[in-house]
């Protein structure tokens, strides 16, 4: 499915540009993004060795474990196959503590440990468990206390109140959430 | 609200020393050699960066050609008198097309939209909420499916997209039912 995505998505935005005229700007602008992904990268190096780094001390001193194993009750329900005491839930837990939190410095590193864990558990390493696209759907709704971002723009904007929008933000994520966890147990018995 | 908004984001600052400071107690209580294992685990985040690098210049370069075409204008145009049927104001479908694809680009339509309608307008509110409500899904799905060498994704791109799609219309009803129409 990836693949007929990524040629339509080149495909159609080529012929768009033919059809209006910005061929030479498409294309430059195609380059620059290709550029955009190895600066971030090497910011993420950084990042990413700071956070694995903290992420392998919780590890090894069984703190991972540990938080797996209290939230474990919950967590079962949502990711049925992950054994108690397997370092993929403390990684998937403390990847959505820092989304909710608004890290999402250290929510990346936490998220990719997650995704290694669980690949751990995987037989078939070139298809995607159902608690990967669980884990990934949870991902895409990320609730997050405090839209910070947002906030910042709508004070710079001169909006009379510009945290007014925490309370409709976390009402929407959590229905988006909610309904992507539905549809993930609806749909991944239909998907080989 | 006000001091207590301030009470709030300045707190986000110190959750992330005191996690640091927990995990570094917590492993030296436990006698970890506190030095080696986070070289250790700093040489993992470099390599699985390195391992990103590919899937990333991928997406990117097709995402910037989708993008920079007006094609995401194009859908816009189209789908728009049918979606204002469901409750969403055509000025906020930018937004709706673009988050899936782009972090930077939809925050530069958040805040041309705030500017342009005013942040405490009905439409500025409603693009708030839909800009902290999802994720970019190709994004997220590149990143964590590329550094553990995933090819066949299921049904990640169906779901993520119903959620999304979910996270747009409750924003639309959801601030028309908080701060009325």
């Amino acid at each position: 499915m990836i693949n007929t995505i990524w040629f339509f998505m080149i495909f159609i935005g080529i012929v768009l540009s033919f059809i209006k005229g910005n061929t030479a700007a498409v294309m430059d602008a195609s380059l620059k993004g290709a550029a955009n992904a190895v600066e971030l990268t090497i910011g993420l190096i950084g990042v990413m060795g700071v956070w694995c780094g903290v992420m392998k001390i919780a590890e090894k001193s069984g703190l991972t474990e540990a938080i797996g194993k209290i939230m474990h009750p919950f967590m079962r329900l949502i990711f049925p196959d992950i054994p108690k005491r397997h370092p993929a839930m403390g990684a998937i837990i403390l990847n959505i503590s820092s989304n909710i939190l608004g890290l999402s410095n250290a929510a990346t590193p936490f998220g990719i440990k997650a995704m290694e864990e669980m690949q751990k558990l995987n037989n078939n390493k070139d298809r995607a468990t159902d608690s990967m696209v669980m884990f990934l759907v949870i991902n895409s709704a990320c609730i997050q206390i405090i839209p910070s971002t947002v906030i910042s723009i709508r004070s710079s904007a001169g909006s009379k109140n510009p945290s007014e929008i925490i309370i409709t933000t976390l009402i929407a994520t959590a229905m988006a959430g909610l309904v992507g966890i539905i549809s993930c147990k609806m749909l991944e018995r239909y998907y080989e | 609200m006000f001091v207590l908004r301030n009470i709030a984001i300045s707190a986000t600052v110190y959750v992330m020393p005191i996690i640091i400071i927990f995990i570094l107690i917590y492993g030296y209580l436990k006698d970890v050699k506190l030095y080696e294992t986070f070289i250790e685990g700093a040489k993992e985040g470099l390599n699985v960066s390195i391992k990103i690098l590919p899937y990333l210049v991928t997406m990117l370069f097709a995402i910037s050609i989708l993008r920079e075409s007006g094609a995401i204008d194009m859908i816009t145009d189209i789908s728009g008198p049918l979606l204002k049927l469901l409750g969403i104001p055509p000025e906020v479908l930018p937004l709706a097309f673009m988050k899936p694809f782009s972090g930077g680009g939809s925050l530069g339509i958040t805040a041309d939209i705030i500017s342009k309608y005013g942040p405490d307008s009905q439409i500025g509110r409603i693009a708030s909420t839909m800009m902290g409500s999802t994720e970019t899904i190709f994004y997220t799905m590149t990143v964590y499916y590329g550094a553990i060498g995933i090819k066949k994704m299921r049904h990640t791109l169906v779901c993520a997209l119903i959620a999304h799609i979910t996270g747009v219309i409750a924003s639309c009803i959801i601030c028309n039912i908080v701060f009325g129409v």
